[in-house]
């Protein structure tokens, strides 16, 4: 993956930059020694490396700001980091630009249960919000697998999604209004409390803007009151034809689950290994949860299991108490750490149509035979977001390439059907330059007229999202 | 002009002279009259895909919203934000349209559930901006992050970023069950903390509003889902809500009752309608700074983060001061209904601070070069 040259200019100014950095923010809080910035030369895309000019640690919007508005007048460009666990490369740092970390910006500033929302310093984890209220009964309902990790900002960079979406959403469904310091360092707010925009929804561009349009101090969130219980049913099928067809009757006959999650039997025998979950061993495997009091629960369970079974499963199995239900979910929620005992992977987050599945898992596995490289398939069936997790050895020359070059062609088939290159991950770096394959040059068009007003210079994380050449005007005329 | 086609319509913008009224079914002529020809999009019509097992639903901008609801409802599905029928309440004539439903972000009771508002329903559009290129974003799937989000900015642009000519929803099941749990004689602050306590239950509240009716005021809750469920979870309310006051349960009436709140059926005699958003808990001293300076009756939905205020003729300086009351407050007004030369001389929209002004223009600037997509609309 390429990145834009370092301007040498730039790094020349290197030492006027950290000085003035360094008025600003604490001394412990501007990181510019070499050894010290290699801690920040990557995130979740690990595969991609490069130490950035400088690292600074602002404390709240103030501070931000002062660094926004340093960078925007030395022409030095910023990208922006929450806990650095993007999958996409969307917080990778170019060697002359400086990352905003907010890591220590990780206060609540208010809760307020009758308005039922948490405002919160963005530096925050996610879990660490559910944590803040739970004792109340309340929880923030977007749950990322990295969710004990990933920080808020992060969160809304990439419009970050989770097992539960099907019924809660997204984090853009659960933002009600962020503090936004723009790149020469204006302060504003949109959106707050309330539930609609004024003007134009300001808000729902910033949200998955993947940091290239403000960086975003805090964040209210709409916090919500815990269900009574919930509980999860297990059910096996021998093809995912099959289980495909169960998740459509299911919604079709009017239940929406919490989550429908799905595995193939690659990711069955990876979690079976690691987790020692119980599952069956089939093609395909289906957690389906439900929500409510345990009638509530009894009686949607009782109509999935109708639908489950005409179905012919190998296994259907309810979980029968709270450690059951911890036994079936502990598989799935372990399953990427599963594979990466086995194997380096890489893990794809297209979204298709759910009528399309079983087509894409047909061509996926032909797909994998052609490369020679195994795939294992966890997803999110409710909402048709996949999780190919792509098998490859990091040490093998070649095999890097050989795997990227298969990723692109799954996600190219999700397009095809319907769907999109990404459902949560963010595109970064990552699929940047696939974008072309989703949108027409005039789409791309049209969201980089949106960078170009909130970030005419275009130093916010530029050389993410679209395609190098793409942007490289807009970069361009901006450096001039 | 009334296109048929995408193409139409891309090439009428294109060869516009001067500003253009955009519109779908002319039903919520909402905003600052906009005077210029008419570009109705009604001609694109027809639902050009519908998965229930998928939960989506695409449809022509100009598509009647009673089509879109009739084949749900054959699937026993819905749209979740339940999108009012303004007719009654502005006295319009003319069949509401999906797009035009998009274009206004218009959200019903449902709003306050997690089921959220029309934009959170929202997975992509199809548009034409103001030089005559047609665009999309989003799509047809539910989770979707690659590339900006236009699809929500265009959600409550009313046309002034593009002419939408297909959009695509997320749908839900509709649910087999409703009823109505009443609690009368509250005054408004008191109605709002009983609708935060029931909206903080777990008991999965999908509307809670209040009005002047009765004596002092009334509550009224709505619960929805699955018979017996629904069952139990009223009574869970009345029992959690017993401090408020004697609470009845009724589901004969909740489908009509719902859709006169849903409509603001309520204020249709009125001749100035606005509607406030703030957090519930300012929803009271907003209603008394009001009151304070003019004659208004209030109705509070979405648990009190939705005001809706019905005023008397001539009623530009109480505009002013809901305007300055919510921006103190920290929410917003605008103004629904109003005869035509008050919707020229006062604001309909809240005015904003200058950066975010700035940057609700840069946009418009470079959706709408030539500022003619309802010029003026949103001010």
């Amino acid at each position: 993956m390429e990145m834009p040259r370092p301007d040498p200019a730039i790094l020349a100014r290197k030492a006027r930059v950290v000085a003035r950095l360094q008025e600003v923010l604490p001394d412990d809080a501007v990181i510019h020694d070499v050894a010290e910035t290699k801690a920040y030369e990557c995130d979740g895309l690990a595969a991609y490396r490069c130490p950035p000019m400088v690292a600074v640690l602002p404390r709240d919007t103030e501070e931000v700001s002062a660094v926004l508005r340093i960078c925007h007048e030395e022409g030095v460009p910023v990208v922006p980091r929450g806990s650095g666990t993007s999958l996409a490369g969307g917080a990778l740092p170019t060697a002359d630009s400086v990352i905003l970390g907010v890591a220590r910006m990780a206060d609540v500033l208010e809760v307020d249960y009758d308005d039922r929302l948490i405002r919160v310093q963005t530096g925050r984890t996610n879990l660490s919000v559910t944590g803040a209220v739970e004792a109340d009964g309340f929880f923030y309902a977007p749950d990322p697998s990295s969710q004990l990790a990933c920080a808020i900002a992060g969160n809304i960079a990439m419009n970050s999604g989770g097992a539960h979406c099907l019924k809660y959403g997204v984090t853009t469904n659960n933002l009600l209004g962020v503090k936004l310091v723009l790149m020469d360092g204006t302060v504003t707010e949109l959106g707050g409390g309330h539930m609609d925009a004024a003007g134009l929804d300001l808000l729902s561009l910033i949200c998955g803007s993947e940091g290239q349009l403000g960086v975003v101090t805090e964040a209210t969130l709409r916090i919500l009151p815990k269900p009574e219980g919930a509980r999860p049913v297990l059910m096996g099928y021998d093809s995912s034809e099959v289980a495909g067809q169960v998740v459509s009757d299911i919604i079709k006959a009017g239940i929406l689950p919490v989550a429908i999650e799905f595995m193939d039997r690659p990711c069955i025998e990876a979690c079976e290994a690691f987790a020692k979950a119980g599952y069956p061993m089939c093609e395909a495997l289906l957690i389906v949860e439900v929500e409510g009091s345990d009638a509530e629960i009894d009686a949607q369970l009782g109509l999935i299991k109708q639908i489950a079974a005409k179905h012919n499963p190998v296994e259907l199995r309810e979980a029968a108490d709270a450690e059951e239900a911890g036994r079936i979910w502990l598989g799935r929620k372990s399953a990427f750490g599963a594979m990466g005992q086995i194997n380096d992977y890489m893990c794809l987050d297209g979204t298709i149509p759910v009528s399309e599945l079983p087509l894409v898992l047909r061509r996926i596995g032909e797909m994998s035979k052609e490369y020679g490289l195994g795939v294992a398939n966890v997803f999110h069936a409710g909402d048709g977001n996949m999780h190919p997790l792509i098998l490859f050895d990091a040490n093998k020359p070649g095999d890097l390439e050989l795997c990227e070059a298969f990723g692109a062609d799954i996600l190219k088939l999700c397009v095809e059907v319907g769907g999109c290159l990404t459902g949560e991950h963010g595109v970064g770096i990552e699929k940047r330059d696939l974008m072309n394959v989703q949108f027409a040059p005039e789409d791309m068009a049209a969201q980089m007229a949106v960078k170009d007003v909130f970030d005419p210079q275009w130093l916010l994380n530029p050389a993410k999202v679209f395609p190098l050449e793409t942007s490289a005007p807009h970069r361009r005329v901006a450096a001039e | 002009m009334r296109p048929e086609t995408e193409d139409a319509v891309a090439a009428q913008i294109a060869a516009a002279k001067g500003p253009l009224r955009i519109e779908g079914g002319g039903t919520r002529p909402i905003g600052r009259p906009v005077d210029g020809d008419v570009l109705s999009l009604a001609g694109l019509s027809g639902i050009t895909l519908y998965e229930p097992g998928a939960l989506t639903l695409v449809a022509k901008a100009g598509t009647p919203l009673a089509e879109v609801e009739a084949a749900l409802d054959a699937e026993r599905q819905m749209l979740a934000f339940e999108p009012s029928d303004m007719r009654r309440l502005l006295g319009t004539e003319g069949v509401p349209t999906i797009g035009g439903v998009v274009a206004c972000n218009v959200s019903g009771p449902r709003r306050v559930s997690a089921v959220g508002a029309c934009r959170d329903s929202l997975l992509g559009v199809r548009f034409v901006d103001g030089a005559g290129t047609v665009l999309k974003n989003g799509g047809r799937v539910m989770k979707n992050v690659t590339g900006y989000d236009l699809t929500k900015m265009m959600c409550g642009a009313y046309g002034t970023l593009g002419a939408l000519t297909e959009v695509s929803l997320k749908v839900l099941p509709r649910p087999d069950a409703a009823v109505t749990v009443t609690i009368a004689g509250l005054d408004a602050g008191r109605a709002v903390a009983a609708m935060s306590a029931a909206l903080t239950t777990p008991f999965e509240v999908t509307g809670a509003f209040y009005g002047p009716f009765g004596d002092g005021g009334t509550l009224h809750l709505r619960v929805e889902g699955m018979e017996g469920s629904v069952a139990y979870r009223a009574g869970a309310l009345v029992k959690e809500l017993a401090a408020y006051g004697a609470a009845t349960v009724e589901s004969d009436g909740t489908a009509t009752l719902w859709a006169d709140i849903r409509d603001m059926a309520y204020l249709a005699e009125s001749a100035c309608v606005t509607r406030t958003a703030l957090r519930p808990s300012q929803a009271a001293a907003f209603i008394a700074a009001v009151d304070e300076g003019a004659e208004a009756t209030h109705y509070l939905d979405w648990g009190g983060g939705l005001i809706w205020s019905g005023l008397d003729v001539g009623a530009g300086d109480a505009v002013s001061v809901m305007h300055g009351a919510a921006a103190r407050l920290g929410g917003h007004t605008t103004v629904v209904k109003a005869p035509e030369d008050l919707r020229r001389s006062v604001p309909s929209f809240q005015p904003q601070n200058p950066t975010v002004t700035a940057l609700s223009e840069g946009l418009r600037a470079k959706f709408d070069p030539r500022g003619i997509l309802n010029p003026g609309v949103m001010t």
